[in-house]
């Protein structure tokens, strides 16, 4: 297995190399220079800027400098825009918080996906399973209706109107302490960090039930289940451990193709409740050019992709035996 | 009439006696009646083949048997009767179906392939069996698993309960598909046509291998299957099916040399024999397909192809099955062999089904 993980590794470096060439290149078709000079630059001033930035560098070099930043975990550079921030300290101040949002929402949205898409092929093409497929319906249909519906109800509605100005149960003024750290209670955690769980799990919810639900149906009309039920095996048995075992390839082929998606897919979370995750951070700096923030935060994310892709054909050949990685 | 059992083979007091059994689907289009008014019995340790083309209600037979069909789709005739132990399996809560299915009754099907559950290993789906239905315990559980391995052929048992079925050859699979079916010892056991997917030389090897431990165990076994050279090497009676409907059953002798419908007459023409002379050189076939359960003829359901069809009884009145010239049942109104007199369209129908 360690020879194979090696062997991805190896494999992925130069679609590393590429991804950070793009964005390097396709970043570059603005001039960041501008955003940073007086009303009426002379071009010697403009000249001295680029400098400073080092953007008057031949691109080969910058490439490589940015490259050995990464190889050798060096995030000292200094954002443009942050009033002398480094990109390392941004990480380190947004990628919890991003995940804070993002590891229960994925968890919980899938664990009560699945369960829902158990019970619906349980009693599949009965009452029960027809009304919990028109629920998904209706949640992929209205899924950002709910952003308006919670955010404004219990988030501002609620506290404000009906309890008095208390922030209770939820908190949106903006972000608290981590569930680990200095001054953080689980309490706290949940007031700061439910509401947008919750939202981004109901906006999922809906996509994930059906996408679930239609693997356990697909399951359930194989052959092995009818040897389960004339070996007699009870209907649970049946689906929670004969079928349940083999949807875990599509369950966890969805889980970990969202993984990466979430990490920035929060970015509308993160700046309706203005929480400076990776996202927020990331759509500023694009916002301001700020070429420093951007590289650093695409390194990063990309490296996590192609982590979670490796880590995906891992998980597959630990719960299928006839995946064999090689 | 609903005594399909010919006389001579009743001598013990039957395992299994299915009476009146109708199976329909609640489908999109309205009901459909797959199976109606099968009757059979099985007696202990006796082989009964179940023949027909595909589509005649022999999966559907053996399903509803097991109650394998998914109940909520499934209606079953309000005088169906499925006699086991004292008890009418038609009415049987799921709780009691459980208790019946893999230790009374067991099954193996069509398919090895796809049959075992690919994430487990061999010796997990052997030992689930025997965990519900047995009081061993797990070690005892193994080394059964391990004997059951043994009996039914697979060289090296105890590596082989670690292996998942993808490492097993279909021959192989079918094996362990039989050493399930088998380890709780049931008193009958349902092939669901269990050779059809492997090559013809593990064919024969599985058949010798079930007709053994048939006898070893004192197993009953309801073989269904399409191949005639099967039912000729392994069974003891035969009940043939077309379209839902038993039209004929007997002894195997009677039903080879003595066919009295005239579907199983041509079915036995197109089985392939060595130095057969035949005018074109070409095998016989029966023309035209087994018809649409959802457009049934409101006659015989076997006239449009029926080379022997007088074009007038056959087409209005369906017959029923009733005893025919050498007494076993056939559901026919012109029996082969009988004294019957044949109105004279015989020719122009024959033609009319050549043609077909």
């Amino acid at each position: 297995m360690w020879g194979f993980i090696a062997r991805k590794l190896i494999y992925n470096v130069p679609v590393y190399l590429g991804i950070i060439l793009i964005v390097m290149l396709a970043l570059r078709v603005q001039d960041p220079s501008l955003t940073q000079v007086s009303k009426n630059p002379s071009p010697q001033e403009i000249a001295e800027i680029r400098s400073q930035m080092g953007l008057d560098r031949p691109f080969v070099i910058q490439y490589l400098d940015l490259l050995k930043n990464v190889v050798t975990f060096n995030f000292e550079e200094e954002s443009w825009t942050q009033g002398g921030k480094s990109v390392g300290e941004m990480l380190k101040d947004s990628i919890p918080l991003s995940l804070a949002i993002t590891v229960p929402t994925l968890g919980l949205s899938a664990f009560f996906g699945v369960c829902i898409a158990l019970v619906a092929a349980y009693f599949r093409g009965r009452a029960v399973d027809k009304a919990l497929m028109i629920f998904a319906v209706l949640g992929m249909s209205i899924s950002y209706l709910v952003y308006i519906i919670f955010g404004q109800f219990f988030g501002a509605f609620l506290p404000r109107q009906a309890l008095g100005g208390e922030n209770w149960p939820f908190n949106i003024e903006g972000y608290g302490p981590l569930f680990f750290g200095e001054g953080a209670t689980p309490m706290n955690w949940v007031s700061y960090y439910m509401l947008p769980v919750i939202i981004g799990m109901i906006v999922s919810l809906g996509y994930d039930t059906r996408f679930y639900r239609a693997v356990m149906v697909e399951e359930s009309s194989r052959d092995y289940i009818t040897t389960a039920m004339a070996k007699g095996a009870s209907k649970r048995k049946i689906i929670f451990v004969h079928m349940l075992k083999n949807a875990m390839i599509p369950i966890i082929t969805r889980v970990m193709t969202t993984l990466p998606f979430l990490i920035t897919g929060a970015v509308l979370m993160e700046i309706y409740f203005g929480i400076p995750g990776m996202g927020f951070q990331l759509i500023g700096a694009l916002r301001a050019l700020d070429f420093p923030v951007i590289q650093g935060f695409v390194a990063v994310l990309a490296a996590i992709f192609i982590l979670t892709v490796i880590a995906t054909d891992v998980l597959y050949a630990l719960v299928d035996p006839r995946v064999r990685l090689s | 009439m609903s005594d399909t059992t010919s006389p001579n083979t009743t001598k013990a007091e039957p395992l299994l006696r299915v009476r009146n059994l109708s199976t329909s689907f609640k489908t999109d289009r309205g009901v459909v009646t797959a199976i109606d008014d099968v009757s059979f019995e099985v007696a202990p340790g006796e082989t009964l083949g179940i023949v027909g083309e595909s589509g005649c209600g022999k999966t559907v037979t053996s399903k509803s048997v097991m109650r394998l069909l998914p109940d909520h789709l499934t209606i079953y005739g309000k005088e169906s009767e499925i006699l086991y132990g004292g008890k009418n399996l038609v009415r049987a809560s799921a709780g009691e179906m459980r208790l019946v299915r893999g230790d009374k009754i067991a099954m193996i099907f069509q398919e090895p392939m796809t049959a075992l559950n690919p994430v487990f290993t061999i010796g997990w789906q052997l030992d689930e069996t025997l965990k519900y239905h047995t009081d061993l315990n797990k070690r005892q559980r193994r080394e059964r698993s391990i004997e059951m391995l043994r009996l039914v052929e697979i060289p090296n048992p105890e590596q082989r309960v670690k292996e998942y079925p993808h490492q097993l050859s279909g021959g192989m699979r079918q094996r362990v598909m039989i050493a399930i079916a088998l380890s709780c010892e049931p008193d009958i056991l349902i092939a669901d046509e269990p050779t059809t997917a492997l090559d013809v030389t593990i064919q024969a090897q599985i058949l010798d291998l079930m007709n053994g431990l048939k006898r070893k165990f004192n197993t009953a076994i309801m073989l269904i299957t399409h191949d005639l050279g099967v039912v000729a090497t392994v069974c003891d009676r035969v009940m043939v099916m077309y379209a839902g409907r038993v039209i004929e059953s007997g002894s195997v002798g009677d039903i080879f040399h003595n066919p009295q419908h005239p579907y199983t007459k041509a079915l036995l023409e197109s089985i392939p024999k060595r130095g057969r002379k035949s005018g074109t050189g070409r095998l016989p076939t029966i023309p035209g397909i087994v018809p649409s359960l959802w457009e049934l003829p409101e006659g015989c359901r076997f006239e449009d192809r029926c080379p022997y069809s007088d074009g007038d009884r056959c087409v209005h009145v369906e017959p029923v099955l009733e005893q025919g010239p050498d007494g076993r049942p056939v559901r026919c109104h012109y029996p082969l062999g009988s004294s019957r007199e044949r109105p004279a369209k015989l020719t122009t129908s024959a033609a009319r089904g050549a043609q077909g």
